[in-house]
């Protein structure tokens, strides 16, 4: 399958990523050279295999509700690039609150 | 041309659980901005969430309460988005298989009539953090609300009139708040609703085309705003328009709805099992237990106190409105009130004091013992109803233990003979007028005398015990 230029144009802005016509070009032969890559997992032939959606085989991984206490609030502020009275200072982006 | 309306509602609920649905941060309202999140919550690379095994049961205690089937195997799912109150760039949901399904409550309308309203899904998922827009065009975030576990309640499109939505709602919340798994409080955004509605010409079989309004934040705001959307359409019908699939905005101050965006085609969340989290197999005998767990629901609670404690049905129901005026109910009358005189207190002088002031019964400072003590007092005559109402304030206020602060008042009443009869006495020797009157047939002497003994006695005296020796002293004159 080939990918077009307006997919990923449109992955991109899901991102809110803005690619430059030749980097636009650029992306879209490599994410087509990876899609083909994982293609080629269709050649194995999967009738009596299951679907599942972990590799892991595991069941029931779970913790006890109990609070740990959480992280220094000036640990986590040096990978912040602004701050303010210890809210994280970002662009304003109005009404696309994905809330729930 | 007449409309039938069909209403749909999605609500979110935050579950008080100790910890994040998938880290160990602690949940709690009202904190300081960013202290009870950690790397998970943040979406630090490399990091490993777990799956709260308190917050699966707590959907599961509300599930059930809300006569929910519950899914025995099932897994989480991705939701992609981009925005900066959810660091990760994805919610952990349970989109393919939701924890509970088909489910059901009833609801109450105003005229009596009872409704079942069906529950087609519940599931589990996580809260984002909370933005807040500055007018200096930069938004603040603080992610302590990241990771509280939610769980989203969707309604069947049984609910056909924005009477039903506000009955749905009011049930609702009353069913999770007994189950003790949520606050479940509007104005701390415990609780928030997602309605969407369509109308159709009645006998059509085909729905109309539905709008939503996201968020909103009171039940007179989702009713009012289902009221405006529900003539809206039909007027969009009527002249021979269409509906737009879209999302509106409940204007509070207009009380109308106004146009947000218009829906184009279906989101693009990309959704893709949770590799993070291996899958969930739910137990019979896990189910059982968590069934165990649920608190006694209302309606079973009105029951038991129509038959057992001869209170009347009305009463009953607005005793059971809230967990936290039940649970106080129980425990005054555990404390040895009489359950007739304690529903008539908290209905009466407790109710009125707490709209007066606008106040949550756990603010005061009452206590079920303390109101029980002062019934008791009232019951055996230790102190007058009128007295009552000043020892009421008292222990409303100011946490006093009724019995000793009616001793050290001398508040107590008046009805040992021994001490009132000399105070009649007097009181009769320097009325004699009153006797003649009393003698001649005017009863009015009767009510002169009594007030002039409970003048003597600053209003202690027992009125039935000063009424009884009056009248025995004036047969004697």
């Amino acid at each position: 399958m080939a990918i077009t230029a307006n997919e990923v144009k449109h992955v991109a802005s899901l991102a809110k990523l803005e690619f430059t016509d030749e980097e636009l070009q650029k992306f879209t032969g490599q994410m087509d050279e990876i899609i083909n890559m994982v293609e080629q997992l269709g050649e194995v032939d999967t009738t009596d295999v299951p679907v599942t959606s972990t590799v892991t085989e595991e069941v029931n991984v779970m913790r006890e509700d109990v609070a740990v206490k959480g992280t220094d609030r000036t640990l986590l502020m040096k990978n912040v690039p602004e701050e303010k009275d210890g809210l994280i200072k970002v662009p304003a982006i109005i009404d696309e609150s994905e809330e729930g | 041309m007449n409309f039938e309306t069909t209403i749909g509602l999605e609500v979110h609920i935050e579950l008080k659980t100790n910890s994040k649905a998938y880290s160990p941060a602690p949940v709690e309202y009202g904190a300081e901005p960013n202290t009870n999140t950690n790397v998970i919550d943040w979406g630090y690379p490399g990091v490993l969430p777990q799956v709260n095994k308190g917050a699966l049961e707590y959907g599961m205690r509300a599930a059930l309460a809300l006569n929910c089937e519950i899914r025995k195997d099932l897994h989480f799912d991705r939701k992609n988005y981009f925005y900066p109150d959810n660091p990760k760039a994805y919610q952990i949901t349970q989109s393919d298989t939701p924890i509970a399904h088909d489910g059901w409550l009833e609801i109450e309308l105003e005229d009596g009539t009872k409704k079942k309203i069906g529950i087609e899904e519940m599931h589990v998922e996580e809260d984002a953090g909370k933005n807040t827009h500055n007018p200096d065009g930069y938004s603040y975030v603080d992610l302590n609300r990241q990771g509280t576990p939610l769980i989203e309640i969707v309604s069947k499109p049984d609910i056909a009139s924005p009477d039903e939505a506000y009955a749905y709602l009011t049930r609702l919340r009353q069913i999770i708040q007994f189950t003790g798994v949520s606050d479940v409080k509007m104005e701390e955004g415990s609780m928030r609703a997602d309605v969407n509605i369509s109308v159709r010409p009645i006998g059509s079989d085909k729905f109309g085309t539905k709008t939503e309004m996201k968020n909103l934040n009171s039940f007179e705001h989702v009713k009012k705003g289902l009221e405006y959307e529900a003539k809206r359409q039909a007027r969009v019908l009527m002249s021979g328009g269409q509906v737009q699939q879209e999302t509106r905005r409940f204007d509070v101050p207009t009380g109308t709805t106004i146009l947000m965006r218009v829906k184009e085609g279906a989101s693009d969340y990309r959704y893709f099992p949770e590799p993070d989290l291996p899958p969930i197999h739910i137990s019979d005998e896990w189910i059982k237990e968590v069934k165990d767990s649920i608190p006694e629901m209302p309606d079973k609670r009105r029951e038991r106190y129509v038959n057992e404690w001869g209170i009347p049905e009305y009463d009953a129901g607005v005793l059971t409105q809230t967990k936290e005026m039940s649970d106080f109910y129980e425990a005054t009358v555990a404390s040895g009130a009489d359950a007739k005189l304690a529903a008539n207190w908290l209905m009466g002088e407790v109710s009125a004091y707490l709209n007066a002031n606008k106040v949550e019964l756990q603010e005061t400072a009452l206590t079920p013992e303390h109101l029980a003590t002062m019934i008791k007092l009232i019951e055996d005559e230790t102190i007058s109803s009128k007295i009552a109402k000043k020892v009421f304030k008292e222990i409303i206020q100011n946490d006093t233990e009724p019995k000793a602060w009616v001793e050290e008042k001398g508040m107590a009443q008046l009805s040992d003979p021994a001490k009132l009869q000399p105070i009649i006495d007097e009181v009769l020797d320097n009325n004699e007028q009153s006797i003649i009157d009393f003698k001649n047939g005017k009863d009015r002497a009767v009510g002169f005398l009594v007030g002039a003994i409970m003048k003597q006695t600053r209003g202690k005296a027992n009125p039935k015990v000063v009424n009884k020796l009056l009248m025995a002293s004036l047969a004697e004159r």
